[in-house]
């Protein structure tokens, strides 16, 4: 094939990023950073305001991963990825998700709350794995990929001694405003449908938790044996004993927190929400579901759709559930290739519900969310991919041509720098960098439409380290949401300056 | 819509026994043909796939 009838999105030895194939630690144009976690690659999904685009933005990075599998597979050996959670030998590598909360909210009711809720939730959005066990050591098949990889109720620590609640608390905004609440013990969804709701009915008991309107202390008895149990039954009829002695089946308990949810919104009167009536109403038709028969909720959810398969498989085949065939089918369900993955081949056959459309998706991988911070970080790499020295969740480090010094911008405040606050200056100013015609300035052809723009790596506290007194410099009640001028570093000093591609991922 | 609780109602519209038996033949069809296209692709030696595929570290 010749270069001139590829598609751009082929012509991958183009891309900044080919430049320095070693950099391990990149902010994409759709807001995410790209990087190198311990040893897998991680992309982390931009600040969004609704579950919807928490699930569009995380369906980007199934596109993000695939092109990384493409443009590595020149080199050999090559390498592969697969959106899992766990490799059936013992290791687990977890998906978080991040709620910025009130730090007003006490955390010990946050704990209280959670846990019989994250006990439970994985009912729904469980992504299923052939095994029990952390190394597999009985033949079977669960409903959750890291559920036996949890050891305590609370902690810091994500590697080993897994809490149900995680405790890192580092919320890249106005700390003394937000805490973070950093969720590790979700899995990786496939299902449109199961992705949603794990973090859109989250969300919502996050809402009760902080408006104190929680009115049924739903407190398990013995969280992480009751959390294995409840994976380790795909009847979905385990029971969950609760400290008032209150017995029932994880279904029953989502049902219970569902009604205390609905009965809050029907007081805030914010139920019509659309975004909160389209979690509600999957949420309550995911519960109908896996009441009436799991099985016919293949549709919808992770674990259903890939037991379904592998029950089929093995009634054919007459397999025991540790025979690597079943194994196999388990690991390659979620390989990202869309010819290899059997959840990609099953989702072109139209075996899944689907809530986002292949073009939301492809947009989602080279723009950001309109609505928070990601759209000044995403933006600002699109447009002044050259001028841009560093990137993280919470400021910018830019070059201004003819300055000597550099200018950080900080974004202690998630929802600044949205589109309507900044889209009408970004796009009014003049391009600089990516594809200026200006005549006698060489630019590297970039594809249109794909590119993750992966330039300006560099994120992360050990990067910025002048971080503003809390909120201190964004008190202007005028002008542009925040000061253009902030605190300024000589150029050239420290890693950021004179060589930003080499900084590595904590 | 207002989500409600449905489990149980009993207000699923009956089927009577040839709409059953026909639908039940064609997931069958449905179930045959996923399990041949999962044929087409799974790797070969499933035994060594499985046996290769190892991570070191992560959260």
């Amino acid at each position: 094939m010749s270069r001139s009838v590829a598609h751009p999105s082929q012509l991958t030895d183009d891309w900044d990023v080919v430049d320095d194939p070693t950099l391990a630690n990149v902010v994409l144009t759709n807001g995410a950073r790209l990087y190198v976690d311990h040893a897998h690659p991680e992309y982390s999904s931009p600040e969004v305001t609704t579950p919807r685009d928490a699930l569009l933005w995380d369906r980007a990075g199934e596109l993000v991963m695939r092109e990384a599998v493409r443009t590595l597979a020149s080199s050999p050996p090559g390498v592969n990825l697969y959106k899992n959670n766990t490799d059936g030998k013992g290791a687990s590598y977890g998906t978080h998700e991040n709620y910025l909360m009130r730090r007003s909210t006490p955390f010990a009711d946050i704990v209280r709350h959670l846990i019989p809720f994250f006990v439970a939730r994985q009912v729904m959005c469980g992504s299923g794995r052939v095994g029990i066990g952390t190394d597999s050591q009985r033949p079977g098949y669960q409903i959750a990929q890291r559920s036996d990889f949890f050891e305590v109720e609370v902690g810091l620590e994500t590697t080993l001694k897994r809490p149900i609640v995680n405790t890192r608390d580092e919320p890249h905004a106005v700390a003394d405003k937000y805490r973070r609440l950093h969720v590790i013990i979700g899995d990786a969804n496939h299902c449109d449908v199961a992705g949603l709701i794990k973090l859109g009915t989250t969300s919502l008991v996050l809402n009760l938790i902080e408006e104190r309107a929680v009115t049924d202390d739903l407190s398990v008895r013995n969280p992480v044996a009751t959390l294995q149990a409840v994976s380790h039954d795909p009847t979905c009829r385990q029971l969950v004993e609760l400290a008032d002695g209150r017995r029932l089946t994880a279904i029953q308990l989502l049902w219970l927190y569902l009604e205390m949810v609905q009965a809050h919104l029907e007081v805030t009167g914010e139920g019509g929400e659309r975004h909160t009536a389209e979690v509600m109403r999957w949420w309550a038709e995911v519960l109908t579901s896996l009441e009436r028969d799991p099985m016919s909720a293949a549709r919808e959810v992770d674990w259903v759709a890939k037991l379904q398969v592998l029950q089929a498989y093995r009634d054919r085949e007459r397999l025991d559930w540790n025979d690597p065939k079943l194994k196999a089918i388990d690991i390659q369900w979620s390989d990202v290739r869309p010819d290899k993955g059997l959840f990609n081949k099953l989702r072109a056959g139209g075996r899944f519900t689907e809530l986002v459309t292949d073009d939301d998706v492809r947009y989602a991988v080279s723009s950001p969310p309109e609505d928070t911070r990601a759209y000044f970080r995403g933006r600002c790499l699109q447009r002044f991919p050259d001028n841009v020295v560093a990137a993280s969740w919470d400021s910018l480090i830019v070059e201004i041509p003819g300055q000597r010094t550099l200018h950080r911008v900080p974004m202690m405040e998630p929802l600044r720098g949205t589109r309507a606050s900044v889209g009408p200056l970004l796009e009014e100013a003049p391009r600089r960098g990516g594809a200026d015609p200006r005549p006698g300035r060489h630019r590297r052809r970039r594809p249109a439409g794909w590119p993750p723009r992966c330039r300006a790596g560099a994120i992360g506290s050990a990067v910025v380290t002048r971080r503003e007194p809390l909120g201190g410099s964004q008190r202007h009640t005028e002008g542009p949401p925040w000061p253009v001028r902030s605190r300024c570093a000589p150029r050239g000093v420290g890693a950021t300056a004179t060589s930003p591609r080499r900084t590595r991922a904590r | 819509m207002r989500p409600t609780r449905r489990g149980g109602d009993g207000d699923e519209p009956a089927q009577d026994a040839g709409q059953v038996s026909a639908h039940k033949q064609q997931l069958d069809a449905d179930v045959d043909s996923v399990l041949d296209e999962i044929d087409g692709v799974l790797e070969s030696n499933a035994e060594e796939f499985v046996r290769s595929f190892v991570q070191k570290g992560g959260q």
